[in-house]
């Protein structure tokens, strides 16, 4: 009963600093969703890392280090150099953004290539791949509660509460929510995984080197890589994939729309890969959790973490760890919520109907937010299984976004409209094809040696992506000599553009 | 592009290549089994790597100044 009070409170904390971020500030659309532009360091490394720290960094990696063991290194890794790309990409993309007013990731493409179409398609993209990433939130959410819980909440009623939750502060505060919750989570998540990982593997074996050895005796192949399957040549390319797809995500790129200015990034790209080192401890734990809860078998490991705090520690503790992990889900699911709304809002349904207000689309975003929320809840609890598989899609999916995005960065715009759509069309259905057929590189192409064949298969969407990216844009730009470089952004005349 | 800025390409060699030789549990390095100590240096050598070009890139000192 206490851990289910202690879990109760987080909640009322999380509600109550989201509606509170609110005060003073009339929420019109570009104060809605990127703050107004005004964030400093703190806050965008808090609403960066926000996102990083989500169910599955708390309850996946402790999972995978517990059933896949050394695989697991490749979450610690990719974030890591996604910064080191993020000290050029993000102040490029920061500047452009305010240049021209943008809100969404979307805005990105339209204004860049001259073609709302474009940023219709990369909306539709970045909606599709973010419900599988809320929905998994959701069962991460209902995870926490239930086990923490000791089963008096069932999954359901949490999942339905946090989801209440949720689009209530998301809907009246927007980013504003997002960001002061982060600052709650953050010390929540700090501090329980602090102690986790090094409580408990000095409680059950006397230090952490100690249960590695201990680990290591009794499963010899866990600690290293294997030669074939997730071998060396799989994690390089994971790693090397998630990486560039790491600021893809439609709610990570236009996050850094949020900040004051450029270099808040370049400072940033110093001190987030410290940030990962948390990660580390969630590995400690979960190693630890192999000897002492044993037997959990596929999607069950993603318990492990909650299995052992709640054999190990007193009742009030189990509340916090339950808590912390309520945030978790809370503050990423919150961005991926507004961030979908925004962008099915200012990029789809205005395509659609091209001469509706600002103020109108900003309300319409704020109403989207419910509406997406009841489809999340659906595939929630409709939804198979494969959850994980759907994540990793995800990744996929939003990575096929990166060509486009790094050519139209360059000084000399290449690539056409015409060859970015078709680049992410042929990427994005690769992906999609591949994902649903369980293809391998090896199954395809058996006669290579085995470290291609293990290869991430999203190296082959990729590989055809830019391949169609540059075929297209080479023919349709002797068509059409003269690219537009004026970018006209807003679809609508200037005129009734002057609303805000 | 600056020649300060190729560092960048370094995290990048340590970790996707670094790994094909660092995959092994010996010698154990702070508690930790060697590939997990590898990779866990390379993340603080990023850091290091990431301050060493802030402050080496003029853009930073130019916006500093104003």
């Amino acid at each position: 009963m206490i851990a289910l009070a202690v879990i109760f409170a987080f909640l009322l904390a999380a509600l109550g600093l989201g509606l509170r971020a609110r005060r003073g500030r009339s929420m019109d659309l570009e104060q809605w969703s990127v703050g107004g532009r005004g964030f400093g360091t703190v806050f965008v490394f808090l609403l960066l890392a926000g996102e990083i720290y989500t169910t599955f960094t708390f309850l996946g990696a402790s999972g995978w280090a517990y059933g896949k063991g050394a695989p697991a290194y490749y979450i610690l890794c990719y974030a890591s150099l996604a910064y080191v790309l993020s000290y050029w990409l993000l102040p490029a993309v920061w500047r452009y953004a305010k240049q021209h007013r943008l809100i969404s990731q979307s805005d990105f493409f339209v204004a860049k290539f001259d073609s709302p179409l474009l940023g219709a398609l990369v909306a539709l993209v970045g909606v599709v791949a973010m419900v599988p990433y809320l929905v998994l939130q959701l069962k991460g959410m209902g995870i926490i509660v239930s086990v923490a819980s000791d089963g008096r909440i069932s999954s359901h009623w949490a999942i339905v509460i946090g989801t209440v939750a949720l689009t209530l502060y998301v809907t009246i505060s927007g980013i504003h929510g997002s960001a002061w919750t982060s600052v709650l989570k953050d010390v929540a998540i700090l501090a329980v995984v602090l102690i986790l990982g090094i409580y408990l593997p000095v409680h059950y074996f006397g230090g952490v080197g100690e249960m590695f050895h201990a680990v290591d005796k009794a499963h010899p192949q866990l600690l290293t890589l294997p030669s074939s399957g997730m071998s060396a040549s799989w994690f390089a390319s994971t790693v090397l994939l998630s990486a560039v797809g790491f600021y893809m995500w439609p709610h990570t790129f236009s996050a850094a729309y949020s900040a004051q200015n450029e270099r808040v990034f370049r400072r940033n790209a110093i001190f987030m890969p410290l940030y990962q080192l948390i990660l580390l401890f969630v590995f400690f734990a979960g190693f630890t959790a192999i000897l002492v809860v044993p037997g959990l078998k596929g999607a069950d490991a993603d318990l492990s973490l909650l299995r052992i705090t709640t054999a190990t520690f007193p009742s009030w503790f189990v509340g916090i760890v339950g808590g912390a992990g309520l945030l978790t889900a809370l503050v990423p699911g919150s961005l991926l919520l507004m961030t979908s709304a925004t962008c099915l809002s200012k990029n789809v349904y205005r395509l659609a109907r091209p001469h509706t207000s600002e103020q109108h689309i900003g309300r319409l975003a704020q109403l989207l937010v419910p509406a997406l929320a009841l489809i999340s809840l659906y595939f929630t609890f409709n939804g198979g299984s494969s959850i994980v598989s759907l994540l990793l899609m995800g990744y996929a999916l939003v990575t096929q976004l990166f060509p486009a995005l790094l050519a139209s960065l360059a000084p000399r715009q290449f690539v056409t409209k015409q060859g970015a759509a078709a680049g992410i069309v042929v990427g994005v259905t690769t992906v999609a094809v591949v994902t649903l057929s369980d293809v391998t590189v090896g199954s395809l192409l058996p006669g290579l040696p085995q470290a291609v064949k293990d290869l991430n298969v999203g190296i082959i969407a990729l590989v055809l992506n830019i391949v169609v990216m540059v075929a297209v844009s080479a023919v349709t730009r002797t068509e059409s000599p003269a690219p537009a470089t004026t970018a006209a952004l807003r679809p609508e005349p200037e005129a009734t553009a002057g609303t805000g | 592009m600056k020649p300060i800025h190729l560092l960048g390409v370094i995290p990048f060699l340590g970790i996707l290549g670094g790994i094909f030789i660092a995959n092994r549990v010996t010698p154990y390095v702070l508690g930790m089994p060697f590939n997990l100590f590898w990779l866990v240096m390379w993340v603080v050598l990023i850091s290091a790597t990431m301050a060493v070009i802030y402050r080496l890139d003029p853009a930073n000192r130019e916006e500093q100044s104003s």
